[in-house]
Parts: C-alpha cells; structure tokens; sequence
C-alpha cells in the first residue's frame, strides 16, 4: 500500500511515498514553492526514481501553504500537524519542535503519544524564518550552503535585531561597512534567527528532546545558535525539509486505516 | 428602501431597514438644524437621546466602510495626516472619513474618495461623546474629532476595575459623570434637560438590551441555531438603537425566528456541525466572510464571544440615583481585571459548549490584544481547550493574512479533532 505525502511551502514543493505507512520508497525537494513548477517538478522527481505517480497511490495527503492547489490531493491538514506527525516519527522522545520554514517559524509541544498540546507561530514578519536567510545571504554575498561554515569560524558573533527584517538588513550594512568579519555577521545573524525560534520554543515550554526540523535545519549554523540560546540539545531530524511531507505521507496512512476500521 | 412595512419584514431586512433608517434620521437632522452626535460604540445614549439628538456610531460606521471593502481610501487620508499604522483602525478610518467630510463642506466639493466611498452617507457632528469603558483611544480620538471640527466633546470618564465587583465608589464617580453630561447637554441644547424623556429611555434601553440578550442565549443549544458571526452583523443595533425601539423590535423578531428555528430541530449550520469554537476579540471587517468560511469549510461553528456580550448593558432603569446603570456602563469585562476578564470568557465558553478558542490578536486593539496571550494561557489551564491565535486587524485589510489565518485555524480544527478522538479511546 502507498500514500504520497506533498508539502507545498513558500519556497520549495516536497514529495514524500511511503510504503505500508514506514517505509520511505521516495522522495523529493525541488527549491519552488507554491505557485511555481515546483509540485509538479518535485512529482517528476518521484516519477523518474520509483515509476510512481499520484494514481498510483492508496491515499494522496497535502499541506503547506500550497496545500490547497493540489488537485491529486484527498485531503489537506495543516503543517502544524504534519510536521508533529513527521518528527514524531523520526524521533518518538521528541517533545518540542522547533519548525524553521521559508516564511514560517514554529513551535510545537508534544505529548507522550505525540498529540499536539500548543504551538505557536511567527507573526506577520519574516524576521527568523528562511526569507531572513535569504535576504542575508545575498546582501553578505556568501551562499546559503556556505553560512554555517562561516559560522564555526566566528570568534564574536555581531549582534543583530531579530524584530524585522528590513532593520535588520540595515544594521548588516553597517557592520559591513565597519569592517566586521562575515563569519561574526553570519554568526550574528544565526542567534537573531534562534532568539525567534527560541521565543516561541519558551512560551510553549521547552522539553527534552527538543527536535529541529523544516529547511533551515539544514544549516547547522543556526541548529548551533538554537542549540547555545537554549542551553540544551538539539536534535535535528534526518532530511529535515522532508518532515512534513514525511507527516502527511504518515497521516494519509492513518486517513486508510481509520477508513478501514470503520468500513 | 423597501416597500414592506417593519411589522411584516424578516430580522434580516429589518436589520437593513433600521440601519439604512438611521443614517436618514441623522442626515435629515442635520439638514433640518437638529444636533448630530457622533458616540463612542459603548458610550451611554440614553442622556443624548433624551435631549432628541441624533447619534451617529464612527466605530460601527467603520467596520461598516471595512466590511464593504473601502477603508483602504479613508486610510489613506488618515496616514497622509501623519496618524501611524499602530493606532486604532477605527479611529483612523473614521478621522479620514472626518477629514473627507470636512473638505467638502469647506470647499462646496465632493472628494472623489468620499464620492466613491461605499460607506453610508452620514453628517458630520455638531458634538461628540466619548467614553473610555472599552479604551483609552477613544479619548484621544474624540478629543481630535472636537478639536478638528471646534464643537464640545463630552467625556464620560469610566475608572478601570482592578477589582471586581464594582466599588460603590466608583459607581458614584460614573454617576457624577452622567450628571455632568446632562449639565453640559442643557448648555449645548440651550434647553434645562428633560428628565422624564430620560427614564423613558432608560426603560426602551433595558428593553432592547433584554431583547438582544435573548439572541445571545440562543447559542447555548445544540445544535445551535445562532451563528455567532450574525451576532457581529445584529451588532450594528445594539451599538446605534439600543436606546431606540428599533433594536427591541428587531431583536425580538430575530430572537422569535430563531426559537422557531430550534423548536423545529433546525441549525443555523447548512452541513454537520462539528465542533464549535469561541471567537475572542473584534471581527476581521474586511474578511468577515473569508474569516467564517475557514471555520464554516471545517465543520466549526461560532458559538461564543465575549465582544457582542460587552453590549450586555443591563440595568435597573427605576433606580434615579444612576447608580445601577453607572455599573452597567463600567464592567464591560475589557474594563475589569484579568481574573475577572478569564471568568467571563470562562463562563462563554462553557454556556457555547465551546472545543476550541481563536484569539484575534488585533493590532488596532491593544486593550483586548494584549491581555490575549495571557488570557490565553490561564483559560487553558483552567478548562483545557486547544486554542490558536491569528494576527489580523478589525479595518486594516494590509494587517491580516488570509494564508496565515486559515492555517491557524486548520490546525485548531485538528487539534480539536484530536481531543475529540483521545476522548472516545
């Protein structure tokens, strides 16, 4: 049995199929978001590797802010759960999650069975999520792949408002134009990142194991800044970007079994 | 306007009819040399109404200019004259309107935003009164509207409560303010008060408010045949009429189609009710419909929210020391302290038979807002419901993200199903 989970985000369109609801037979994240060629792109991906298609499968579930656009789709949740469902998964003694995304930050309290108990969300501001990074990224001219490089070498990270982006861009060009090394801008950059992250984390209360996922996750600079603002681990799920494909691949099992306890 | 008598209208159109009736009624008085009142939404009519005054509402005018898309023009003029996005929306979209108006009586000509405003015609005031019951803003605002125009501005100084029940103090204070309103009516009117019409207003007011408490109990069935987001659309009444028969009239004809509605086991849900969620805070004017689709596309129905209740004005309109009504004008529950603004949206929650609650973190609304979070954590504690909050505005359409909005409640609707599923195993 298959089910296909497809998370359409800001930024990037990410495609997970499972196999009698465990095993991860494919995937795929293509860097466009919703209302690009990134969903069908990211199923070609998944086409070309497995010969698998949405018709294919038992049970097509999306989320993200595309989530809705997806005419394959039986059924849309949201990626507060999805990504729940996902590191859950992944990691059963994960009981806070902090959801990085290209215009979202997020943090999620789980129970014991990995039910939701609270969350709580960024406003309607791009300060601490991947848009951030972005925006950085290009006015320091170092590529994204390379920031958490930077990061480590850095001796005294500069210190950057986490309040909005835009103040934040501005006060990047002025420790540029002081002369202060990329590596203490890039690391100042990662803390204003996790001060957000880590704002949310406290108000929904930060218990062990703590567990990043989402796309930024992947630089593990800011993993590091996260990890050092809270004053415990950090684990970082595997794939993180795929989390919440992985969640929707993971209830769209679910959706076939409830199904077929109540036929 | 219609061609039906009121007597044989449904609530609905006599909604209409009232409303439309209203801003003839202030049109017609300004063009016949009767005063025109512009009042605060919980400001106390009855000493207006009983000098024959005709009052306008700017905050239900507002979220009316809102609801109908056209705050981004008033807004404009507002930002122009330098007021910031962080203050009230009401006030900003009223203070632009304010400023259309008044370039049209200086200048003989219509502003092409006025002109093609979808708001409802209304004519400036000849006097304001505010009062500070529901927030500070509203002062300030007034006090702008007053000075802008050069017409008195009366202020009904409410203390805050940081303890409940009311002190007999304060209500003494309020009292005095009453009576000052009443001195400074005679001056404007040129005429001594008439007390009389007075305590028949206070009567119609008990009348109305007793007819619109009748609508708001109705949610306490299930299923409910009260939408609550119809409690924000009959809104508009209690806050211009309730000392008017116009609100009686049309709330108990909504009241009697409703029970009618419940004794034929109807819903005024089209589709399964599925859960039902209490709305904290002020509507999303702008996105009203998209606001109560999200919720309505889930199975989630409105069944509670504190804002129409503030309207809950209940009192004894024998008592002529005031002082009853003093307190009814003074514990509107955003006036009182947290445990007491936790024990009302207690109490809502539990009379909705609510699984979830969505808090509008309302960037115009400070006073309601930023207790929110608070708020949030201790009725959680307390009945350990889900809850989400959204980021929105009640008249700024550029504050509110419909994306963000629907995911939110998404997730609410999720977090509920998961209760709901936890609690049958």
């Amino acid at each position: 049995m298959y089910t296909m989970g497809i998370d359409v985000g800001s930024s990037s369109s990410k495609v997970v199929v499972l196999q009698d609801g465990v095993q991860v037979v494919a995937q795929a994240v293509v860097q466009a978001g919703t209302g690009s060629s990134g969903p069908g792109r990211a199923l070609e991906q998944v086409r070309q590797f497995s010969g698998l298609t949405p018709e294919d499968m038992d049970f097509v579930l999306a989320t993200g802010y595309g989530r809705t656009t997806l005419p394959m789709a039986q059924k849309q949740m949201s990626e507060i759960t999805c990504h729940a469902k996902g590191v859950f998964f992944q990691e059963p003694s994960a009981r806070t999650i902090i959801d990085i995304g290209g215009q979202d930050v997020k943090a999620i309290s789980l129970d014991d069975r990995g039910n939701i108990r609270q969350f709580y969300m960024n406003d309607k501001c791009a300060a601490g999520t991947g848009r951030f990074l972005e925006v950085m990224s290009r006015v320091l001219e170092v590529d994204l792949e390379e920031m958490a490089s930077y990061h480590f070498r850095s001796q005294s990270p500069a210190s950057v408002s986490s309040t909005c982006t835009v103040f934040a861009e501005s006060e990047v060009i002025s420790l540029l134009s002081k002369g202060t090394p990329k590596e203490d801008i890039i690391a100042g950059v990662h803390f204003s990142v996790a001060a957000k992250a880590c704002a949310l984390a406290q108000r929904v209360g930060v218990r062990s194991e703590v567990v990043m996922c989402g796309g930024v996750a992947q630089n593990s600079g800011v993993a590091d800044a996260i990890q050092r603002e809270l004053g415990q681990r950090l684990l970082v799920t595997h794939d993180p970007q795929l989390t919440g494909a992985l969640g929707a691949a993971l209830l769209a099992y679910e959706e076939i079994m409830r199904k077929g306890k109540s036929a | 306007m219609s061609e039906k008598m009121p007597s044989q209208m449904k609530a609905k159109e006599l909604l209409a009819y009232y409303q439309a009736k209203l801003d003839e009624e202030a049109r017609q008085a300004k063009a016949n040399g009767k005063l025109v009142c512009w009042s605060a939404s919980v400001a106390p009519p009855e000493m207006c109404v009983a000098m024959d005054i005709a009052m306008v509402y700017p905050e239900t005018h507002a979220a009316g200019i809102g609801a109908r898309k056209g705050a981004l023009d008033m807004l404009d003029v507002a930002d122009r004259l330098g007021y910031s996005v962080d203050c009230c929306s009401y006030g900003r979209v009223n203070i632009g309107y304010m400023e259309l108006l008044k370039e049209e009586a200086m200048s003989g000509k219509t502003p092409e935003a006025l002109a093609n405003s979808p708001a409802a015609r209304v004519p400036l005031p000849d006097l304001v009164i505010t009062c500070n019951n529901i927030c500070n803003t509203l002062l300030k605002w007034y006090e702008n509207l007053a000075a802008e125009l050069n017409i008195p501005c009366i202020v009904i100084d409410v203390p805050f409560n940081h303890t409940m029940p009311v002190s007999e103090e304060s209500k003494e204070y309020i009292a005095d303010q009453f009576r000052n309103a009443i001195s400074q009516l005679e001056v404007i009117c040129g005429r001594p008060f008439d007390y009389e019409k007075f305590h028949q207003v206070r009567q119609q007011t008990q009348r109305s408010i007793a007819q619109w408490n009748r609508i708001a109990a109705m949610s306490q069935y299930k299923p409910s045949p009260l939408n609550g987001f119809d409690l924000f659309n009959y809104m508009a009444l209690v806050v211009c009429a309730r000392s008017r028969d116009y609100a009686e009239i049309t709330f108990k004809k909504f009241a009697d189609e409703l029970e009618e509605l419940y004794k034929q086991g109807g819903s005024a849900f089209k589709g399964a009710e599925q859960n039902r969620v209490t709305w904290e805070g002020i509507a999303v004017w702008p996105y009203l419909g998209q606001t109560f689709k999200a919720l309505k596309n889930q199975g989630s129905i409105m069944t509670g929210s504190a804002y129409p209740n503030m309207w809950d004005l209940s009192y004894d309109a024998e008592d002529e020391s005031l002082h009853s009504m003093a307190e009814a004008y003074t514990r509107t529950y955003i006036n009182t302290c947290l445990e007491n603004k936790v024990n009302v949206l207690l109490k809502i929650m539990e009379k909705g038979q609510c699984d979830g609650v969505l808090y509008h973190l309302n960037r115009s609304c400070k006073l309601m807002s930023f207790l929110n979070v608070e708020t949030a954590e201790l009725i959680q504690e307390k009945n350990g419901l889900p809850y989400v909050s959204f980021d929105g505005d009640q008249t700024d359409p550029r504050n509110f993200a419909p994306a963000q909005y629907e995911t939110r409640v998404q997730a609410l609707g999720e977090m509920m199903d998961q209760a709901q599923q936890t609690g049958q195993e």
